[in-house]
């Protein structure tokens, strides 16, 4: 948590310095901007975070006998459970407490494990990121060249080809990516293992193309379909035509004209991919047998484990969030036009 | 201006023969034979869904099992259409909460404006931060596994979207003369909104609603599949791929590919439905 929010202020930093201009000028419109989304970014922290602590408080019944599910409940289990959880203490206090100990790193412990809740995820963390980032990158390079593709060729049999290449994907949940992946590409051809995650960086990586892979197909529609027509749109503007007529190279026009133009809701969608990869990430993670945070999730549902799900499920939203605010703080960097729209507002 | 004719008008006038028709044709005659299918069942499948037969395990297609059986020996193409039930079901219940709940708030947050219009917002901001199948699996963590749970928290988590939409349209509707017609002749804010302006913006949200079906059924079928949602030994078809996952290993892969297929197949024919309503519903050119 702590790092999260210095990152977002090492970004909100930058975003200040560039300026509305981008040309390194500090305003107190981009302060002010910033500091709106920030505030925007903890109210919305906040809210989250009383939902995913007070959402225990919707089970009807005794909280001990819902936290004790399916375990012995020994006078030794109840006391740990009573204290862990502050049970004797108003539920404002309680909340207040978890969310002094989850800014501090500390979930409580875990009811399956007898260990730290941190310690748990923090194991089960690099797995699940590794899984994200190789399958950001795939997302990143299969998606946006299938939609710049697309939109250079709009109209003709390459456009057409991929756009029903990408409604296509569209339909494969990742489960079934999972599968029919696992069936052909590991078990018939024997290229790839089907489970688990290796030992060391080069054997992790090759453990996880598959997965990187399933989890990548839905969200690589998204980007390209997005790219596409973004593309499709800045190509028709004006200023297009005058760089073209100006005698410029079509690669530096695309490049410098329309790419950089058409980033924003490319950057837009990208933020709405993280949460969503994370999520995604349990289904994979069942599917190949990988220890990650996704399959620890599904794993502490099953055995009852509510403080690790609490934790894992206010991380996610949290990653969501952050990541959403660094884009929208990032935004007048890429694309300057859209911090003199908000100034002039 | 020249005075647009009125959203339902729009919708009814709509239905003629149009390019792409015969996909949207097909997917509609697929989605009602896997309707009538899951209806009715029993009639439909030619085996009970948990009957074993231990004459043929793991078997391939044959006369007797059409699309083979399962490690259990049971007959897949029966499971596959006994689990069409739950498959189609939770997306229809989502979808219908979703709906509801989310034209309700938008409504609100569209007609009244000001302090509902911020608070509705902010909350709608907080639940856009839960994926759908987060916050499902916070549902089944907190009341247990099966369907009941996932479908009212993806109605939930849904409803966000229906309602945004909604709200949209509200504020460009409340603009319009016929509301000052209302007022003028005495009407009251209430019936306004909820028996004139409602019904208009129905039609649009509604069919951008349909297109939410595909994706909550492959979000259920997922939770299945991890073991959250519908519980063996009643037949799902994200439960059977779950149950299949051990046997692709030793090289059976139709237990498991058989209800993939048909997850894929479903998902293709709503999306095109989906489309094609909105097209003609006019949600295109949506804001």
């Amino acid at each position: 948590m702590a790092l999260d929010s210095s990152t977002v202020a090492v970004a909100a930093q930058r975003a200040a310095a560039a300026g509305p201009g981008g040309g390194g000028r500090f305003s107190a419109a981009g302060v002010r901007r910033v500091a709106g989304k920030l505030g925007g970014l903890l109210l919305t922290l906040f809210l989250a975070s009383l939902l995913v602590f007070f959402s225990r408080f919707l089970v009807p019944g005794d909280p001990v006998t819902f936290l004790l599910r399916g375990r012995k409940p020994s006078p030794e289990a109840i006391a740990q459970v009573t204290a862990q959880f502050g049970l004797d203490l108003p539920p404002w206090q309680q909340y207040l407490n978890w969310v002094a100990g989850a800014l501090h790193g500390d979930f409580g412990r875990s009811l399956q494990y007898r260990q730290d809740v941190a310690t748990v995820v923090g194991e089960r963390l690099p797995v699940t990121l590794m899984l994200v980032v190789m399958s950001g990158l795939l997302i990143a390079i299969v998606g946006l060249t299938a939609g710049i593709v697309a939109a250079l060729n709009k109209g003709r049999a390459l456009d057409r080809v991929t756009l029903v290449g990408l409604t296509v994907l569209s339909a494969i949940p990742s489960f079934v990516g999972s599968i029919v992946l696992i069936s052909v590409f590991a078990v018939q051809s024997g290229w790839f293992p089907t489970f688990g995650t290796g030992e060391g960086f080069g054997d992790t990586v090759y453990h996880l193309v598959l997965p990187s892979i399933a989890l990548a197909i839905v969200f690589v529609v998204l980007v390209g379909k997005v790219t596409r027509s973004s593309m499709v749109e800045q190509l028709g503007r004006e200023h297009v035509e005058v760089a073209t007529s100006r005698g410029l190279k079509r690669g530096t026009v695309i490049r410098r004209h329309v790419f950089r133009n058409a980033l924003g809701p490319i950057l837009t969608v990208s933020g709405v991919l993280v949460a969503g990869l994370l999520v995604a990430s349990t289904i994979v993670e069942a599917a190949f047998g990988l220890a990650g945070i996704g399959s620890l999730l599904v794993q502490s549902v099953d055995r009852l484990d509510f403080p690790v799900v609490q934790a894992i499920v206010m991380l996610v939203v949290t990653a969501f969030v952050v990541v959403n605010a660094i884009i929208d703080i990032l935004e007048p960097v890429i694309d300057p036009r859209s911090a003199a729209g908000a100034a002039a507002r | 201006m020249i005075p647009t004719p009125t959203l339902t008008l729009k919708a009814l006038r709509a239905p003629r023969p149009r390019i792409g028709s015969r996909t949207f044709v097909v997917a509609v005659l697929v989605l009602a034979t896997m309707t009538l299918a899951a209806l009715f069942a029993p009639f439909v499948a030619p085996y009970p869904p948990d009957a074993l037969d231990f004459s043929a395990v793991n078997a391939g297609p044959s006369a007797a099992h059409w699309l083979g059986t399962d490690g259990l020996g049971r007959d897949l193409l029966s499971r596959l259409v006994y689990g069409a039930r739950t498959a189609l079901l939770g997306p229809l219940l989502v979808v219908i909460g979703s709906t509801i709940i989310g034209m309700l708030l938008g409504l609100l947050a569209g007609w009244r404006g000001g302090w509902y219009d911020a608070v509705l917002g902010r909350v709608f901001d907080v639940l856009f931060a839960f994926p759908s199948l987060l916050l499902a699996i916070l549902a089944v963590a907190l009341f247990g596994k099966g369907l009941i749970a996932p479908v009212i928290a993806m109605s939930i988590a849904y409803a966000p979207f229906v309602a945004r939409l909604t709200r949209a349209l509200v504020k460009a509707e409340r603009t319009r003369p016929y509301v000052a017609a209302y007022r003028v002749a005495g009407f009251g804010g209430a019936f306004i909104a909820l028996r004139r302006v409602l019904p208009n913006v129905m039609p649009i949200v509604g069919a951008q609603s349909t297109l939410n079906f595909g994706y909550v059924l492959a979000e259920l079928a997922g939770l299945s599949f991890l073991g959250l949602g519908v519980q063996p030994p009643t037949p799902d078809w994200g439960a059977m791929i779950n149950e299949a996952q051990a046997g692709i290993v030793g090289g059976h892969f139709l237990p498991a590919i058989v209800p993939a297929v048909a997850v894929v197949i479903v998902v293709v024919a709503v999306n095109i439905i989906g489309e094609e309503l909105s097209d003609r519903i006019g949600g295109a050119d949506l804001p």
